[in-house]
């Protein structure tokens, strides 16, 4: 089986995030890069359709050099090949998804694997353009993915409840929390992604078409009021939230 | 000049995020001096549509179509690029439900244009649309312009208000695209509903555990007075990695993102990935027995306690005074 699993890399979940000077992009001095987590979940479902149906795996991101590290991260899990599409500019959206999608049409890929979102940008929509651009099927936020003679039985997590959605491969799906629970990248792992080579190759271009006027931090909440330590203070909460926020 | 706004139905009910939709594209539509028309899919829907009037539609188009029964993103997708066309639609407006999300990039490709997803805001300026979406899990916001000469925008739910339908009436038209087997890449075979309690996404009110509560057992507590507020029951990571609670419970960077009218933190600390899924609820509670958590800096109403001292009296005094 030919699989493909798109990862991006992204600033940890701790990073302060400020606003650089341009007022469009954020000040990355002191930041500290990690692999999207759902994207991790993503490989972690490709070597394991390996492991079941033998294979390859390939991990393929698009950016500038920094997105090395998320590679060797990705190696040391146990991919078998990494690709750079590299491009220091800025992207959108569906310019990210362009760049990826030429590259996995020329790999006809089994199965593609995305993460439902990044977690910079929180688009949640890089997987499904790909598919459309492709004239693949997709099934977003799958927690759950059966393969079978080559079709796929997922359970997908909507508002409320999960749909089970059929399609034929090969297809594209957005990896979500709970699907598995990713592997830690062995010691030995480590050290062999260290001398695995990574393809680099210049991203596919297209023109941009949503474009950032101002990058802003949100209006600061302010802390509120203590109304006292223990069960005494009930009333008066109650009072506030009937008087002053007005929710019951 | 038009929007088309796709208003999403699951067993012939609009969902709340639809009527937000619908509402919030009329506003955008009267800056712009544009018509707002609806589009409902699905099987057996036309007696529905009318309504979508009340929230500002002038015009309602059906796609009624026995294929369509189920929610297919192929099949879907290619009837909202399809009436967009015929419409001539500058704008297509979708909820950025689950739903949305599936279809929004598929049609932005068919129609050759840019997709702002999950908008917070949106504007009109210089006659054309600005729109806000949060990024970095709302630590920080983008002002974004879609450039091409088409546009899509989907709508994070609970964010702009529906209020009560009106009584509009809107002329509701019927008309078929034709769909053969091939525009079903994929098909829903089945839908599990989780009994109860509305998804966190979509509630009003949230009352969210912790590891406070020390051991599911206690989570009954957080069911009690989610039940007397009709509200959604959320998580945090750390109890979710626990197996507490199931995962679509949890709230957070790498969980989901609310925005409902009040969320009541119980044992929560506010790590930083908390607090970036749910610090844009409008009215945020938090009961926690350490005054330093983080959490208290972004409380609205805060009680510095024990969660098994306060919750208890909470739901009782709630109860009694809400006469449930
Ligand atoms: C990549 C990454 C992604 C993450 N994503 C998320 C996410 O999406 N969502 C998320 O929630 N977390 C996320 N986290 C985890 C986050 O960093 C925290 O570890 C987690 O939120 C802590 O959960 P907690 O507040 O329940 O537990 P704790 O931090 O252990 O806090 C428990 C709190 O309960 C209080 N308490 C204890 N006993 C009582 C009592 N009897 N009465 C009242 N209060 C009491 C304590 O004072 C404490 O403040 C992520 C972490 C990483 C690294
Ligand atoms: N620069 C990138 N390179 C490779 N894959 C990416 C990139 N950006 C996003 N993706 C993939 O697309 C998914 C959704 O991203 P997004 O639409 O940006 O939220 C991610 O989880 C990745 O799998």
């Amino acid at each position: 089986m030919n699989i493909v699993v798109c990862v991006n890399h992204v600033p940890d979940t701790e990073a302060k995030i400020k606003v650089a000077s341009d007022n469009l992009s954020i000040d990355k001095a002191g930041v500290n890069f990690m692999l999207s987590p759902y994207d991790e979940i993503a490989i972690e479902e490709g070597l394991r359709m390996r492991e079941k149906f033998k294979g390859e795996v390939v991990a393929i991101t698009l950016g500038s050099d920094a997105h090395k590290e998320t590679l060797r991260k990705a190696l040391a899990m146990g991919v078998d090949k990494a690709v750079l599409l590299k491009d220091d500019g800025l992207r959108d959206s569906f310019g990210v998804a362009f760049g990826l999608a030429e590259e996995i049409k020329q790999r006809n890929p089994d199965v593609v694997l995305f993460g439902r979102q990044s977690i910079d940008y929180d688009d949640a929509q890089v997987g499904t353009l790909v598919a459309e651009m492709l004239g693949l099927p997709s099934v977003a936020v799958v927690v759950k993915l059966e393969l079978q003679d080559g079709k796929a039985v997922c359970e997908r997590e909507i508002e409320g409840g999960h749909e089970v959605v059929a399609t034929t491969l090969p297809a594209v799906f957005l990896a979500q929390k709970g699907l598995n629970e990713p592997r830690y990248p062995s010691l030995k792992g480590i050290m062999a992604a260290k001398s695995k080579p990574i393809e680099e190759k210049s991203a596919a271009q297209s023109e941009l078409r949503v474009e950032t006027v101002q990058m802003r931090k949100p209006p600061a909440k302010g802390a509120g009021k203590i109304l006292g330590t223990d069960k005494s203070a009930v009333p008066e909460l109650i009072r506030l939230l009937h008087e002053e926020a007005k929710v019951i | 000049m038009n929007i088309l706004a796709f208003a999403e139905q699951r067993d012939n009910k609009f969902k709340k995020s639809s009527f937000e939709t619908v509402k919030a594209a009329r506003g955008i539509a009267d800056q712009l001096g544009a018509e707002c028309v609806a589009l409902v899919i699905g099987s057996g829907v036309e007696g529905i549509a009318e309504i979508l009037g009340g929230y500002g539609a002038s015009r309602v188009v059906v796609v009624d179509d026995a294929k369509l029964a189920q929610h297919s993103n192929t099949a879907f997708a290619k009837v909202i690029a399809a009436v967009a066309t015929k419409e001539g639609s500058q704008y297509v407006f979708l909820p950025a439900s689950q739903m949305g999300k599936d279809l929004a990039p598929r049609v932005a490709v068919k129609l050759e244009a840019g997709l702002a997803a999950d908008c917070v805001a949106l504007k009109v300026e210089a006659g054309e649309i600005v729109a806000t979406r949060p990024i970095y899990a709302g630590k920080a916001l983008i002002d974004v312009r879609v450039k091409t000469a088409s546009k899509v925008f989907t709508l994070r739910p609970n964010v702009f208000t529906a209020g009560a339908g009106q009584d509009g009436s809107a002329k509701v038209e019927k008309i078929g695209v034709v769909l053969d087997a091939s525009d079903f890449g994929s098909t829903v075979k089945d839908v599990k509903v989780s009994a109860g309690r509305p998804d966190v996404t979509e509630a009003d009110i949230i009352v969210s555990g912790g590891r406070g509560m020390k051991g599911p057992e206690n989570f009954n507590l957080i069911e009690s007075l989610a039940d007397v507020l009709g509200a959604g029951v959320g998580a945090s990571r750390a109890v979710v990695d626990a197996g507490w609670r199931p995962h679509d419970e949890q709230v957070g960077q790498t969980g989901k993102t609310v925005s409902p009218t009040m969320y009541v933190a119980c044992g929560i600390s506010g790590a930083v990935q908390h607090l970036a899924g749910m610090s844009s609820s409008k009215y945020i509670v938090a009961i926690n027995k350490d005054k330093d958590a983080p959490i208290f800096q972004i409380a609205d109403y805060g009680i510095v306690g024990d969660v098994f001292d306060v919750l208890p009296e909470l739901t009782t005094q709630l109860k009694a005074a809400l006469g449930k």
